[in-house]
């Protein structure tokens, strides 16, 4: 097993040392994940209100999926349901 | 996020049946404590309380909600897995289904309003259909959890202007790796950056948690920050190369 070959040597160096910025935990991800996803899809400024969210979404490979798959889900879906 | 799978493994349901699952009671203010939500939602809550005589139905229809949900995930997850039949993921669809139903439910009280129920509620049919992908994908794996990989990276390209400055951060990287950490920080840090061992296929393996696993890696980094600080290298430049 090795690193993918698509991923730069600088995206491997920054996936390794990761966000400087201050960062959710993956519990409180998951708990705000709803909402931001929602905001974002109504065009507010996600990040402003769920503050740690981006730079975890950075650091975290496992809640970058989740939020990846609650955003095309609902991207697929009519907004009532 | 494992504790929302754990959930339904505090509730006794090790293997749940289908169309007969142990449903927990709804406590019945949630609803009165969420001015805002909307009618949707707020029929959902109303319909899912314990004491409803709608209740079975509602189970019922959130049920089907879920399973779209997982079938989405399953579609979107397992297109380059061949070993995973159709029967093998409608399987894994229906279970992912259950046990994100029995997580919404014992979740149900703290389910605040802050998005539409039906998002709230996807969010955990998706994370059980990606767990169950992730672990039945790494069902017969070994985890790589040793270092000798970096060496990889000092081989890989960059930019011609960076070259020099680039390599003087891979080995100060290097040696922070090997020096700074201890020895599960290492491990936990090289399975999860450098060789894409999913954080809850690592946890399932280390009897720990995805939570207790991004801590680590959080404090591992921090380690690694704080050398390369010490030694004058500019981490701005590569995150912002990203």
């Amino acid at each position: 097993m090795s690193p993918p070959d698509h991923i730069s040597r600088d995206q491997l160096i920054a996936r390794v040392i990761g966000p400087s910025e201050a960062e959710l935990t993956c519990d409180e991800c998951f708990d705000a994940l709803d909402r931001y996803v929602e905001l974002e899809l109504d065009g507010a400024d996600a990040d402003r209100v769920v503050a740690g969210m981006r730079p975890h979404l950075e650091g975290c490979p496992a809640c970058q999926h989740d939020y990846g798959s609650l955003l095309a889900y609902l991207k697929s879906r009519p907004k009532s349901g | 996020m494992l504790s929302v799978g754990d959930s339904c493994r505090e509730l006794g349901v090790v293997s749940v049946q289908r169309n007969s699952l142990p449903m927990p009671a709804v406590g019945p203010n949630t609803s009165a404590l969420i001015p805002s939500l909307d009618a949707e939602s707020s029929a959902w809550i109303v319909r899912l309380r314990g004491d409803s005589p709608d209740r079975e139905q509602a189970l019922s229809d959130l049920h089907a909600l879920l399973l779209r949900a997982t079938r989405f995930e399953l579609r979107r997850r397992t297109a380059g897995q061949p070993h995973l039949r159709g029967g093998d993921r409608e399987d894994i669809a229906h279970q992912s289904a259950d046990d994100a139903l029995l997580a919404i439910l014992a979740k149900l009280d703290d389910y605040r309003g802050e998005s539409r129920f039906t998002t709230w509620a996807y969010k955990f049919a998706l994370l059980e259909a990606a767990v169950n992908v992730r672990q039945r994908a790494w069902q017969r794996r070994e985890i790589p959890l040793d270092a000798d990989h970096w060496a990889l990276i000092a081989d890989r390209t960059s930019t011609p202007d960076g070259v020099a400055e680039s390599r003087e951060l891979i080995n100060a990287l290097g040696n922070a790796i090997d020096q700074s950490l201890t020895p599960h920080q290492r491990a936990v840090l090289v399975a999860i950056t450098l060789n894409d061992v999913p954080i809850d296929v690592l946890a399932q393996r280390l009897n720990s948690t995805r939570g207790a696993l991004y801590k680590t890696l959080h404090d591992a980094r921090r380690k690694l920050r704080a050398h390369l600080r010490e030694r004058n290298l500019d981490i701005h430049a590569v995150r912002q190369s990203e």
